[in-house]
């Protein structure tokens, strides 16, 4: 949120847009001197990009997502947020993918001096972070924020962003939001909160402000007051959307469930399969792991430290002087998988999966993670499970 | 003696009995307690003192593998043929222990069933516990990369 | 500061053993928060990269580091000159917490380079005479020429200070083998005893396999663990071994903690 004051009740500013008013918004938020970054249609696929005008939302295109796949297509009804996950997240500008940290230079009698990296990132507006997203940043604020030593970056790019949440009414195939409670619904967090409503009235967005900031530009745009007829189709729409979900994780505590299959026959089936490539981590939302970059000059006497991002399926990401701890491909998929929806709570304090199910998309063999924590409990089940030293 | 040695690894009574063939012995720092290849028909445990087993090198002195130390088992090779020391012993401080003739101990366990399981039971856990330690160091877990290779 | 290293003037550098050195830091300007035993710096080599690196010494402002020669940013750490700067970050991580263990007595086992981040736990017991129960030092190394501080353990270890080789030459008299083995020489009551662990993982849980069946409590054996590490402030994922993260909840853990984790291969 870009204010840290307390959200008016969301009654208060509740309206209606049309689509001029999405384009006034656009236009309010540039004026504020935002960089307002939201999907478009690039290279066939929906993308997060600067925005110069609402008209490059993707009105008219949906996706289509399975496992390993996916196609954006033509929708007849002409709606802008009518998509779930594409290819990037919100973290690409939050917790970018490179970025420098310090320079130093050493003088001629071999003194150092460093300079940390001066970052003065845009002020950003995010227009169209679904639900889930929304969780996904605010789980990445607990790991880069949250702790002992903040993260200079990327407190610097969050601190000032302002985040329009748009309620998910067209879940895709790969999606499960529900089963990791985090949409379809907008929950606490946005600034603006939105609802896209295409039917016979029109084509209008329901708004809501979760912030004194929200409520300020809302006030600033053409808008009428929410009438029953928007309010009643947004929230059967979304409440349509939770039933409609491509996919589950099992009913059954995931934390529990990963903490005690780490020996389980499963992992071997899904290293069969699995190319170690780190695309699901690259995709995630939450994954937030990197390296350090150490460069000079020519002379020698100029250094730069760079971060990027880093997957736990390099085989270098746990090396130490005897090797690496983590060298089969089986060790490396339990990793992510056992972080992701188990070690994640004892280490942040919360799931770090928010069911956008890019990793299952994105997943160039497509591995699914819903269905490797479904035999995996199945395989808890059975009671089937090796024992610890029972494995080669 | 420590808990760890003999006094935990024999039930009381077996321990009594066996206890009753020892006698005690003492050997000044620097004595040859046996050589490797000499006849085996005695076993100690020792009491206080350090005890070093090394293995005979041509053209340098006796390379030791290995320190025993208060209540450890000196000697195991009396129990199976071919009844000969493997590694020599040398006291490398003044040693107190109590001194076992082989013979006597096989023969009171040929009566002495209790004893016999005891006893053979302990001499396998002090044998299990020295190929460990010896199985470890194998491994030269101080070497550079730690038992790895450099990466 | 832990984001960004502050320059440290190298004020000494001296040879432990053939592949190890000892360089001692102060401060050029700005000093780091005091560093208590058992937490690790990050140690920039210009240019070149920074590791962890625990603190074998601690002197006010001063920091003392015993570095083995591995890795590029190690190596360029040992070849280090008076006079030159590198950088620090810190500090990090959980401590040994001796202070928790006031009244106990006292195990310190280490193994080889494991030896340098509990330099600084003898000689916080030492500076407490009374603080503690029985202080025993138990050490191994590779060889004698590997033996590090060899000048300082002789003081070291009030009843028992005890070192062991894996393998000697003719010159050295002392003992022989794996280092649990000095247990026996060690004066501890096991229910009233605080141990402290660090080493290779296969010597610390062979040493806690060892201190448990004499009768320690796992939650009073607390162990130094390794794992790669790049932030050291939580970020970048690298130092995890299951629920942990070494770099925030170790790298000193209580073995009632670590135990689970150590017996999975490759978590």
């Amino acid at each position: 949120m870009a204010s840290a004051t307390a959200p008016p009740a969301a009654g208060d500013t509740a309206c209606v847009l049309d689509r001029d008013g999405m384009g006034a918004l656009v236009r309010e938020l540039r004026a504020r001197g935002r960089t307002v970054i939201g999907p478009t249609v690039r290279d066939d696929a929906i993308v997060l990009a600067k925005l110069e005008s609402a008209e490059e939302l993707p009105y008219g295109w949906g996706v289509e997502h399975e496992a390993g796949y996916y196609r954006v297509r033509r929708r007849p009804d002409g709606a802008a947020f009518a998509h779930s996950a594409g290819p990037q997240s919100w973290k690409s500008f939050l917790h970018p993918e490179r970025v420098r940290q310090w320079a130093a230079d050493r003088g001629p009698d071999g003194e150092m001096t460093v300079r940390p990296e001066r970052d003065e990132p845009p002020s950003f507006a995010f227009l169209g972070v679904r639900p889930c997203d929304l969780r996904a940043i605010q789980i990445q604020d607990r790991v880069m924020i949250g702790g002992p030593h903040r993260d200079a970056t990327y407190g610097a790019r969050r601190g000032g962003a302002f985040l329009i949440v748009v309620e998910c009414t067209e879940p895709g195939a790969t999606c499960f939001c529900v089963s990791m409670d985090t949409g379809p619904a907008a929950r606490p967090g946005y600034d603006l909160a939105l609802t896209e409503v295409v039917d016979e009235a029109g084509h209008r967005f329901l708004a809501r402000a979760g912030t004194d900031e929200g409520a300020e530009i809302l006030a600033a745009l053409p808008r009428r007051p929410a009438d029953d007829l928007t309010r009643t189709r947004a929230r059967e729409d979304v409440e349509a959307a939770a039933g409609r979900m491509g996919r589950t994780m099992p009913e059954v505590d995931l934390r529990a469930l990963l903490a005690g299959t780490l020996d389980a026959e499963r992992w071997n089936d899904v290293a069969a399969r699995c190319l170690t490539c780190g695309n699901c981590t690259m995709a995630c939302p939450t994954c937030f792991c990197t390296t350090t970059e150490d460069v000079t000059d020519l002379t020698g006497d100029h250094a730069e430290r760079w971060r990027r991002w880093e997957s736990c399926y390099d085989l270098d990401f746990t090396h130490l002087p005897g090797g690496s701890v983590r060298g089969s491909g089986r060790s490396r998929y339990r990793q992510w998988l056992t972080h992701k929806l188990g070690t994640w709570w004892d280490q942040f304090d919360s799931s770090g999966c928010v069911g956008c199910g890019r990793c299952i998309v994105w997943c160039p063999v497509g591995i699914d993670i819903t269905e490797e924590a479904h035999a995996l409990h199945q395989e808890s089940l059975d009671g089937q499970a090796g024992t610890e030293d029972g494995r080669p | 003696m420590k808990d760890t040695g003999i006094l935990a690894a024999i039930p009381e009574g077996p321990r009594e009995r066996l206890m009753a063939l020892g006698h005690e012995m003492s050997f000044p720092a620097g004595t040859r307690i046996f050589e490797e290849g000499g006849r085996a028909d005695r076993f100690w445990i020792i009491h206080t003192g350090g005890v070093n087993l090394d293995i005979h090198v041509p053209g340098r002195r006796a390379a030791v593998v290995e320190t025993l130390g208060a209540g450890r088992l000196l000697g195991w090779s009396w129990l199976c043929p071919p009844h000969q020391w493997h590694l020599g012993a040398e006291a490398t401080s003044p040693v107190r222990a109590w001194e076992f003739n082989a013979a006597e101990v096989l023969e009171l366990c040929e009566r002495d069933h209790e004893l016999d399981h005891a006893l053979l039971a302990y001499v396998i856990e002090v044998i299990g516990r020295r190929l460990r330690a010896a199985r470890t160091r194998l491994l030269d877990l101080y070497g550079p990369y730690g038992s790895g290779s450099p990466g | 500061m832990t984001a960004v290293p502050l320059p440290y003037r190298v004020t000494a550098n001296r040879p432990e053993s053939a592949d190890t050195r000892t360089i001692e830091l102060q401060p050029v300007a700005e000093a780091l928060p005091v560093f208590a035993p058992g937490q690790f710096a990050m140690v920039y080599a210009f240019g070149v990269g920074d590791i962890p690196v625990s603190v074998a010494g601690i002197d006010g402002s001063a920091l003392t580091h015993t570095i083995r020669g591995v890795g590029a940013t190690s190596r360029a750490l040992c070849a280090v000159r008076a006079g030159t700067q590198v950088g620090v970050r810190g500090p990090f991580g959980t401590g040994w917490d001796l202070p928790s263990a006031a009244g106990r007595d006292l195990i310190i086992v280490a193994g080889g380079i494991g030896l340098a981040p509990l330099r600084p736990l003898v000689r916080e017991a030492l500076s407490a005479p009374g603080t503690y129960g029985r202080l025993n030092v138990l050490v191994g190394a590779r060889t004698p020429a590997d033996l590090l501080y060899r000048s300082e353990l002789d003081g070291w270890g009030h009843p028992y200070c005890g070192v062991t080789v894996d393998r000697a030459g003719p010159e050295w008299t002392g003992n022989v083998g794996v280092v649990t083995a000095l247990l026996d020489q060690a004066a501890f009551d096991p229910h009233d005893t605080t141990a402290f662990a660090c080493g290779p993982e296969v010597m610390i849980r062979a040493a806690a396999r060892e201190l448990l069946h004499r009768g320690v409590p796992a939650q009073h054996i607390r162990i130094s663990l390794e794992r790669n590490m790049h932030c050291a402030t939580g970020h970048c994922g690298h130092c995890q071994l299951g629920p942990l993260l070494l770099c925030r909840d170790g790298p000193v853990v209580a073995y009632d903690r670590a135990k689970p984790l150590l017996t999975v291969r490759e978590l």
